[in-house]
């Protein structure tokens, strides 16, 4: 459990003072995958360095499993740093050590004997996939597997908090997919509470169970990731809805279409969660008299559900086509005649 | 056929006097590294926003290190005449030329190890922190190997320059080939064993580089 009370940090630039993070309260899970969405300067970097203490709040709590991190210091802070551990956008692998020295590093700093450093390095590289590269230098890696050497020094002294820093913005989009499954299968398996910062709302919409959303320095939207996708409410938030799914509403792909599609409704069927599984269009062309053509569609994978939307001509009667939306309605999906305006 | 071209060298001497010179070098290098190693990782660590931010220490440190390393070699020895007496008890010989040949380079080598820990990624040292390293494991584990070849091509470049300060020391009576150069060669007209010792020097300067650049070519992993 990570709360975080009123937590403020200010920074003395010389010439004025900045506030970074701005009265922020978030409380966040057990076993939980939690987004933080902003763009550069939102604050979010510093928000996640105030988890383990690497910054320091001007005021305001950070409580960990029931450890104050913002009120502990030295030897005890050190200690409280090795179950909240942290990876990085760049790796930041030390480059004069190999894959199995990296991970072996914070088992050294925690005291850990030669012994069983060795077995548990073993452990942590057939976990991350790295098997057979052990005596790698990190410049004979790629980005993926650097990453991966990274989530592996960081599981290694068993945290229960795993912090991601930008941890995939440095990767390509397949690189990125691999690496979000294997935080994603960490996170099942050890059980362990993830807590990302990022600007992409991909990530959040594959592996996050609930989201913020940060503009200077405030949390200003927070939510689990399907009610936020499925009815984004602060501008910002749209904008990296929009990011993944692609918008089926702005005015000039509705103009197109219509143009496309003259004749008949075009309508527009939002699907939350659940009813992405359910046959719905079966039973619209079983049922009904209208005649159904697929003209866009768009699902989503969130952690919690699918979200998605589907463009549909429908044709046939006036009567026919309000009959069909009626239907539409009552099997609980947002359903809307897109109009030409 | 050295003797016809070398008439005048005395060669028990020379290579007494050679390894005066490797002596010298070799112990001034040793002390040069260690202290030099300490004043960089101090003017680093005491910088505005390091581990140990102190602008104190920082300035002193500083201050230190550029006056020392600003003053020239050869007024130095003269200056520090009556340190290297109360230390040594004496003026004259090798070890007397320590102590100026040590704190003449060892505020420059602290320059270049501050370059050289400079240039280590500052997400490396937030890592290691991230993961609860004490400030003695960020050196020693992080600093220390991170910046291991900046270090050695440092310390290489840094000897070189103390065979030539040795050959200075040797002008006031420290001994080695310098003195041999300057005494034997320069004052009686002996080109032959200047040149002799020009050649010596020559050797040493080019075995150490080489070292040098074996040395840093096979500690870099990047």
């Amino acid at each position: 459990m990570i709360e975080l009370t009123k937590v403020t940090k200010k920074f003395d630039t010389g010439k004025a003072v900045l506030t970074a993070v701005d009265q922020v309260d978030l409380s966040i899970a057990d076993g939980e995958i939690f987004g933080i969405i902003g763009y550069s300067g939102a604050g979010k970097s510093t928000l996640i360095r105030l988890l383990n203490g690497l910054e320091k709040p001007t005021s305001g709590t950070v409580e960990i499993n029931g450890k104050v991190i913002t009120s502990i210091k030295g030897g005890e802070l050190r200690k409280a740093r090795q179950k909240v551990s942290m990876i990085f956008q760049h790796f930041n692998l030390l480059w004069s050590r190999t894959v199995k020295e990296n991970i072996e590093f914070p088992l050294e700093i925690a005291g850990v004997s030669k012994q069983q450093r060795g077995k548990r390095v073993q452990e942590l590289i057939e976990l991350v996939g790295l098997a057979g590269r052990e005596h790698a230098y990190p410049s004979e890696l790629s980005g993926g597997q650097k990453q991966r050497v990274g989530i592996a020094r960081a599981l290694a002294n068993d945290p229960e908090v795993l912090l991601c820093d930008e941890a995939t913005s440095a990767l390509d989009p397949e690189t990125t997919d691999a690496i979000l499954d294997l935080l994603v299968d960490i996170n099942k398996r050890l059980g362990l509470t993830i807590v990302l910062i990022t600007h992409e709302m991909h990530v959040i919409r594959k592996i996050c169970h609930r989201v913020a959303v940060m503009e200077g320095g405030r949390v200003v939207e927070l939510g689990d990731v399907l009610n936020v996708f499925q009815s984004p409410k602060e501008e910002i938030t749209k904008r990296f809805v929009a990011q993944v799914t692609d918008s089926g509403d702005s005015e000039e792909t509705i103009k197109n279409l219509r143009e496309l599609y003259p004749t008949g409704e075009l309508v527009k069927l939002v699907f939350v969660g659940e009813q992405t599984e359910q046959p719905i269009l079966t039973k619209l062309i079983r049922s009904h008299a209208v005649e159904v053509n697929i003209v866009q569609g768009n699902i989503s994978h969130t952690q919690r559900g699918a979200y998605g939307t589907l463009i549909l001509q429908l044709k046939g009667s006036k009567a026919e086509i309000e009959e069909a939306l009626a239907f539409l309605r009552t099997e609980d999906v947002q359903a809307e005649v897109m109009h030409n305006d | 056929m050295i003797d016809s071209l070398f008439p005048n060298v005395d060669w028990d001497s020379m290579w007494e006097a050679t390894l005066e010179t490797l002596y010298m070098t070799a112990l001034s290098t040793v002390f040069t590294f260690v202290i030099g190693l300490a004043l960089g990782i101090i003017l680093f660590l005491t910088a505005p926003k390091q581990l140990w931010a102190n602008k104190v220490v920082n300035w002193l440190t500083g201050a230190f290190v550029n006056i020392f390393r600003s003053i020239p070699f050869i007024i130095l020895i003269i200056l520090l005449i009556p340190f290297t007496l109360f230390l040594m008890g004496s003026i004259r010989g090798p070890n007397a030329a320590l102590p100026a040949l040590i704190i003449g380079s060892a505020p420059f080598y602290a320059r270049m190890v501050l370059i050289a820990l400079k240039e280590i990624d500052k997400g490396v040292i937030e890592a290691a922190r991230s993961m609860g390293a004490t400030t003695g494991t960020i050196i020693w584990k992080v600093l220390l190997p991170e910046s291991k070849p900046a270090l050695i091509s440092g310390i290489t470049v840094t000897a070189i320059a103390l065979v030539g300060y040795t050959a200075m020391a040797g002008i006031i009576g420290a001994g080695g080939l310098g003195t041999l150069a300057f005494l034997d060669g320069f004052q009686r007209s002996r080109e032959d064993v200047t040149l002799m010792a020009t050649i010596l020097i020559l050797i040493i300067v080019f075995v150490i580089q080489y070292i040098g650049d074996l040395a840093t070519t096979k500690a870099d992993k990047r």
